[in-house]
């Protein structure tokens, strides 16, 4: 019987994004705002 | 299944509205799913960090503009923001090929310094001049068809309306050119290598 040379890729249960990466998404959501002009929106990041 | 779809699109609807907590807990409920479906693609944990960002981001500025228009189907569509940025990261990948540097291997190994130094220039001079001597040492008809090819680069239609001979002519010359061109350097022993 042939051998089978390659490994079963590690199945890796619960990966979750770094609290960073969430952390830098909900400051972002909170600094973006749209401005809405005239059919036209304009996006305004604010620090 | 219904009741959590149901949650999903409120929670939409509160954070179009200006409640930033909503998106909080939609990140919350969907982001090992959405990490996990990157990951399966790019087996990257610092990929996968990036185009989860970018998705989210997407999703923040679409659903800020007023543009979502999918109501109660949320997580589909957030991850087919995810899948269309995996695909674009692999077309960007495709075109500028990314080394790992993983311990053992080193950067350097594939960077090098591809100019020459002085010996190597000089060899490559030497060698130059020794092809150019036994090019002169060919019988006239196949030096000819040599130089027109090798060094006008020249095709071999181009060659035999130059000379007036036929292609079929033209081919049988270089070869003869290429073969004589050995012998001469079995013969004298010549090395030609960089």
């Amino acid at each position: 019987m042939a051998k089978i040379y390659s490994n079963a890729s590690p199945k890796q249960h619960n990966l979750n994004p770094k609290d960073e990466t969430i952390g830098f998404l909900l400051n972002y959501s909170k600094a973006l705002s749209v401005i809405n002009y005239n059919k036209l929106k304009f996006e305004a990041l604010l620090n | 299944m219904k009741t959590e779809l149901i949650q999903d699109a409120e929670l939409v609807t509160n954070y179009i509205n200006g409640n930033e907590s909503a998106l909080s807990v939609l990140i919350e409920r969907h982001k090992q799913k959405i990490y996990s479906f990157i990951y399966s693609k790019v087996y990257d944990r610092d990929v996968t960090e990036d185009v989860f960002q970018d998705t989210f981001i997407k999703v923040i500025k679409t659903l800020k503009r007023g543009k979502y228009n999918e109501e109660g189907k949320f997580l589909p569509w957030v991850m087919r923001i995810a899948h269309n940025l995996v695909i674009d990261h692999f077309r960007k990948n495709k075109r500028m090929p990314k080394f790992h540097n993983t311990g053992e291997f080193s950067i350097f190994s594939v960077l090098s310094d591809s100019t020459l130094n002085a010996e190597k220039v000089l060899i490559k001079d030497q060698v130059e001049t020794d092809v150019r001597r036994i090019i002169e040492e060919l019988p006239e008809d196949q030096k000819q068809v040599l130089l027109m090819r090798m060094y006008q680069d020249m095709s071999f239609k181009e060659i035999s309306e130059r000379t007036g001979v036929s292609i079929n002519t033209a081919l049988g010359r270089m070869r003869y050119a290429l073969i004589n061109m050995r012998k001469v350097i079995e013969q004298n022993n010549i090395v030609l290598t960089n």
